[in-house]
């Protein structure tokens, strides 16, 4: 079976600027209708099997994480979520930033710099539950299992959600 | 039948074992089919309609941000994380600003634990200069010093929201 390529030599658009103007057409989501591939391919000029193909090759390479349902954790009950920062010695960060990304309750694991004097923190994960208590409890289990009371850590709560969308890499010419 | 139970303890809506399943199944592997929810449907025992039904309708209660991709960062374009230490007093006015921005995608207040930083937000664009521009204009129009927080690696392979049936 032939790995999946974007679909080009049917038009005279560029491969690029095909690639692109999927992404755009994509990045908020497919429409909810009963043929979403052929609607899309309606606002593109190509036909559904070159929007499958198409996406297929975007998943191939990469640049699309994952293609399916993203889900709004507040509105489904999981009303706390910490990022907690850690300020970790640069020859640990990356072995510790493995065993937190296996963590079951972590959603996200990064390294960032530091902007010192005002930001000594280099490792940002994720933790998200039911509660802050629930978030806490997996926080201290997290230190406890890897022995990290001495690592210089925060939990960050989010307090208000002002803006929450799927990220946007390219301007549709609409503000949300 | 599963007894339906509460998404969350304030919310006013109930999801069934099948929106469940919904939420947490098809977080990925979304199939390429020119008759993607009647692939679906035949995972849950529903036809067509009645997925594409559900999924508007959890769409329209706020559950679902969106069917689609979530891009790699890096692969699609720049992205940043950024922070704003802002006075408690200036928090709205502010939050406003960086939300008007259109390459702002999250913007949180974050309690700041003993920090200065109580303003998050994630920004995206096709290139770094557009960032640059993002951030300009947010340090103009506030008169504060945005802090930048590239990402420099990625531990975690998004695997999607495990939901467990939206229990704990």
């Amino acid at each position: 079976m032939n790995p999946p390529r974007l679909p080009e030599a049917s038009r005279a658009t560029p491969a690029g600027a095909w690639r692109q103007a999927l992404i755009a057409a994509v990045q908020d989501g497919l429409p909810l209708v009963p043929e979403p591939f052929a609607a899309l391919a309606a606002t593109l000029g190509c036909d559904e099997a070159e929007v499958r193909a198409g996406l297929a090759a975007l998943l191939a390479d990469g640049t699309v994480r994952r293609l399916g349902v993203v889900v709004r954790h507040r509105e489904l009950g999981f009303a706390a979520n910490a990022m907690v920062v850690w300020d970790v010695p640069d020859t640990r960060v990356d072995a510790l930033g493995a065993q937190l990304a296996a963590e079951p309750a972590v959603t996200l694991c990064y390294r960032r710099p530091r902007v010192p004097p005002h930001w000594p923190y280099n490792l940002f994960c994720m933790i998200h539950g039911h509660d802050r208590a629930a978030v806490l409890a997996e926080l201290a289990a997290i230190v406890g299992r890897h022995g990290l009371g001495e690592l210089p850590h925060r939990p960050l709560f989010s307090r208000q959600r002002f803006k929450q969308r799927g990220a946007r890499y390219l301007d549709r010419g609409a503000p949300s | 039948m599963p007894a339906a139970f509460p998404a969350a303890p304030s919310a006013s809506f109930v999801l069934d074992a099948l929106d469940w399943r919904l939420l947490d199944e098809f977080q990925r592997d979304f199939p390429l089919d020119a008759q993607p929810w009647a692939r679906i449907g035949e995972r849950l025992g529903l036809g067509a309609d009645a997925v594409l039904a559900r999924l508007t309708r959890l769409q329209a209660l706020g559950c679902i941000a969106r069917v689609g991709p979530v891009f790699a960062p890096k692969r699609a374009g720049a992205s940043l994380l950024a922070a704003l230490a802002v006075a408690p007093q200036r928090l709205a006015e502010v939050a406003a600003i960086v939300s008007a921005q259109p390459e702002v995608n999250h913007n949180y207040e974050r309690e700041p634990a003993g920090l200065d930083f109580n303003l998050w937000f994630v920004l995206t664009a096709a290139d770094a200069a557009a960032l640059d521009a993002a951030i300009a204009r947010i340090e103009s129009a506030t008169g504060l010093t945005v802090m930048r927080l590239p990402l420099e690696r990625e531990y975690h392979i998004d695997l999607g929201f495990r939901l467990h049936g939206g229990r704990p």
